[in-house]
C-alpha cells in the first residue's frame, strides 16, 4: 500500500483495521518531510521524536478508536500555540518562544488522535499572501520550486500537497487557508467566524481570525472540523453551531442545490484559465442536478480596502504585546524601558508587519478614524448585507479562489497594494464572517493548481462541504501530486 | 496627507524606529495604499450602523468562579529576562 495516496480518513481507518501501524504513518511522513523539506521549506519546526513516542503511546489504542482521524500524522501553522514546543509566528520577535499551554484546537485534535509532526512555516504574524515574509525564509510551491505557494498557511498547504502529513491546521484571516490550497491544489475550509475556538491561536486580526484544515479531499476537512468545532469558554467568540457530524453529511447528493456565479467575480482581471476551469467547476455541479444562477455582488470592489483597514487597525493593537518583556526575544542593546521596547520590536518584526502596524496606527488615530476605520465598518455592514441578499437568491456561491495562479517568488513584496488586491475574492468572506471552502478545480497551461470557491451563509459547513464532496466524486483534480522537492 | 512627519509620529506611536531610508520607502508605500483606500469613499454608508460583530452579541453575565490559572512558573520561564518571582526590565521609575 502506497500510503501518500491515502486520505487522512482512509489512512484512519487503515490504522483502525491493524494494516498500518501509527508508527508506519509517523515514519513515512517522516522520511518525506526528510527527503523533501530542504527544498520546499514547509516547517519551521519538526518534533520527529516525539510524534514517534506519540506513535507508540497511541498504537495500543487504535483498534478501539471512535475518532477517524485516529494516528493519522499532521501538522499545525506556527501562530498554533503548542505546550513545550516552539511556536514562532515565524517572525523573529517570538524567538524561542515554547508556550505554556496549547491551543484549543491542538488540544482538540489531540483528543481525535493526532500525530503532530511539527510547526509549519507562514508569513511573519499571517502577515502576507505568498509565504515569503517569513524570518525562517520562505516556501516554496511544490508544483514549481520557482513560484510562492500562497499564504499566509503556505506552510500548510505545501506540506499536504507534499504528502509530509495527512492534514494541516491553518487559519485564515483574509484568504489564507483558501488561497494558498488553491495555489497547492488541496482542499481548505475556513469555518463560521466563532466555529472553531482561537484560545492560543496568536492574534493577527480578532474580529477575522479563523482557524480551519488543509487536507487532500472535501470528507477529510469534514472529518478535522467534526474534531475542531465547538464552543469553548476560553474563546468568547465561539458559539455552538449546531452543526451535528459533518462527515456523517456528506451524501454527494446536491439535487436542487442552488449554485450563484456573481458576475463581479468573473471580470476584469482574473486570469482566463482561471475563469474558465471555476466555470468548468459550475458545469459539473450542475451535471449532478445542482442548479446555476447568474447574480450580481455590486460591492466587491470596496472589500479589500475595508479589509486592510480593519485587519491593520486589530493587527496594530494585538501586536503591541510583543515588547521584548514577556515572552521571546529581547534586543540586545537598549538605554531604559522605552528603548527597550522599541529596539526589540524594530529589530524583531519583519518590513510587511510594520507596514501594517504604521497602517493601523494611522487609520485608528485622531483625525483619520472616523475617515477609515469607522467608515470601514460601516462598509462591512454593508457587505454582509450583500451577501444576505444573494443567499436570497442561491444556497451558495461559487467564485474564483485567487485571479491567478500561484505567482512567481520575489515577485509580490516589492508592490504590496498589488498583493493586497489578490485577495479580492477571499476577504469579502472574512469581513462577513462566513464559512468558504478552495477545492482544487483543474490546471493551467504550466501545471499549476487553480482553485475554485465554495462560500456559504453563516453555519452552512456542511452545504459547502457536500458540495465539494458531489464535486470531487466526479472530477480527480484532488487527487493529483506534485514532485516538487522530491530527491531524485 | 502621509508624509515623513506623519509616518514619524505614527512610528513613534507604535515603538518602531525606521532609518532615514527606511521612512521614505514606508511613506511612499502607505501613501499608495491610503489613497487607494479612498475608494470606499465611492460608496455613500450614511445612515449605515458600523458593524463590529457580524453576529447580534450581547454581554452575557455568569457569576465568577474561581479556577486554577497558568502556573507562575511557567509563564516566566518564557521571558527573556526573569526570574522565578517576575518579569526583569531596566528601572523605570526613579
Amino acid at each position: 500500500m502506497e500510503l501518500r495516496e491515502l486520505t487522512a480518513l482512509e489512512l484512519g481507518a487503515a490504522i483502525k483495521r491493524g494494516e498500518v501501524s501509527v508508527k508506519e504513518a509517523a515514519r513515512a511522513a517522516l522520511d518525506a518531510i526528510a527527503a523533501r523539506d530542504g527544498a520546499l521549506n514547509a516547517f519551521i519546526t519538526v518534533t520527529g521524536e516525539r510524534a514517534l513516542e506519540r506513535a507508540d503511546k497511541l498504537q495500543p489504542g487504535a483498534r478501539d478508536a471512535q475518532s477517524p482521524l485516529y494516528g493519522v500524522p499532521m501538522a499545525l501553522k506556527d501562530n498554533i500555540c503548542t505546550k513545550g514546543v516552539r511556536t514562532t509566528c515565524a517572525s523573529k520577535i517570538l524567538g524561542e518562544f515554547a508556550p505554556p499551554y496549547s491551543a484549543a484546537a491542538a488540544d482538540a485534535l489531540e483528543g481525535a488522535g493526532a500525530v503532530s509532526l511539527g510547526k509549519l512555516n507562514m508569513d511573519e504574524f499571517a502577515m502576507g499572501s505568498t509565504s515569503e515574509t517569513s524570518f525562517y525564509g520562505p516556501v516554496r510551491n511544490p508544483w514549481d520550486l520557482s513560484r510562492v505557494p500562497g499564504g499566509s498557511s503556505g506552510g500548510a498547504a505545501a506540506a499536504v500537497a507534499a504528502g509530509m502529513g495527512w492534514y494541516a491546521v491553518g487559519s485564515d484571516t483574509g484568504g489564507s487557508i483558501r488561497q494558498p490550497a488553491a495555489h497547492c491544489g488541496v482542499t481548505g475550509m475556513k469555518p463560521t467566524y466563532g466555529a472553531v475556538s482561537r484560545y492560543g491561536l496568536i492574534a493577527y486580526a480578532s474580529s477575522l481570525d479563523q482557524i480551519g484544515p488543509l487536507c487532500r479531499d472535501a470528507a477529510d476537512c469534514a472529518a478535522v472540523l467534526d474534531a475542531l468545532m465547538g464552543r469553548d469558554p476560553r474563546d468568547a467568540t465561539s458559539l455552538d453551531g449546531g452543526y451535528g457530524r459533518l462527515l456523517e453529511g456528506l451524501t454527494g447528493d446536491i439535487r436542487g442545490m442552488r449554485v450563484g456565479l456573481p458576475a463581479e467575480c468573473f471580470g476584469e482581471g482574473l486570469d482566463g484559465e482561471v475563469r474558465a476551469a471555476v466555470l468548468r467547476a459550475a458545469g459539473v455541479l450542475k451535471g449532478r442536478g445542482a442548479q446555476v444562477v447568474e447574480l450580481s455582488f455590486p460591492v466587491l470592489e470596496y472589500a479589500v480596502p475595508a479589509y486592510y483597514i480593519i485587519a491593520a487597525a486589530e493587527a496594530s493593537s494585538n501586536l503591541s504585546r510583543f515588547d521584548g518583556v514577556k515572552y521571546g526575544w529581547r534586543a540586545e542593546r537598549y538605554d531604559g524601558l522605552t528603548d527597550l521596547y522599541r529596539k526589540t520590536r524594530t529589530q524583531g518584526f519583519g518590513a510587511e508587519v510594520k507596514r501594517r502596524i504604521l497602517l493601523g496606527a494611522f487609520v485608528l488615530s485622531a483625525g483619520y478614524y472616523d475617515a477609515y476605520y469607522k467608515k470601514a465598518l460601516q462598509v462591512k455592514a454593508v457587505i454582509k448585507g450583500a451577501f444576505d441578499e444573494a443567499f436570497r437568491q442561491c444556497d451558495l456561491l461559487l467564485a474564483p479562489v485567487a485571479p491567478t495562479t500561484a505567482p512567481r517568488l520575489g515577485g509580490s513584496l516589492s508592490d504590496p497594494l498589488k498583493m493586497y488586491l489578490s485577495d479580492i475574492y477571499t476577504v469579502p468572506v472574512n469581513l462577513a464572517g462566513l464559512p468558504a471552502l478552495s477545492m482544487p478545480c483543474g490546471f493551467d497551461g504550466k501545471g499549476l493548481p487553480i482553485g475554485g470557491q465554495l462560500i456559504g451563509p453563516h453555519f452552512g459547513e456542511g452545504r459547502l462541504l457536500n458540495a465539494a464532496h458531489a464535486f470531487q466524486m466526479d472530477t480527480d483534480y484532488h487527487k493529483r501530486a506534485p514532485e516538487g522537492g522530491n530527491l531524485v | 496627507m502621509i508624509d515623513v512627519k506623519l509616518v514619524d509620529y505614527l512610528a513613534g506611536l507604535s515603538r518602531l524606529e525606521l532609518r532615514e531610508g527606511e521612512k521614505q520607502a514606508m511613506t511612499a508605500g502607505l501613501e499608495q495604499i491610503v489613497a487607494y483606500m479612498d475608494v470606499l469613499n465611492k460608496l455613500d454608508t450614511a445612515g449605515v450602523e458600523p458593524m463590529s460583530h457580524v453576529f447580534p452579541v450581547k454581554n452575557v453575565l455568569r457569576e465568577d468562579e474561581a479556577a486554577p490559572s497558568q502556573d507562575r512558573g511557567e509563564l516566566l520561564a518564557g521571558s527573556p529576562a526573569g526570574d522565578t518571582e517576575a518579569f526583569l526590565v531596566p528601572q523605570a521609575v526613579e
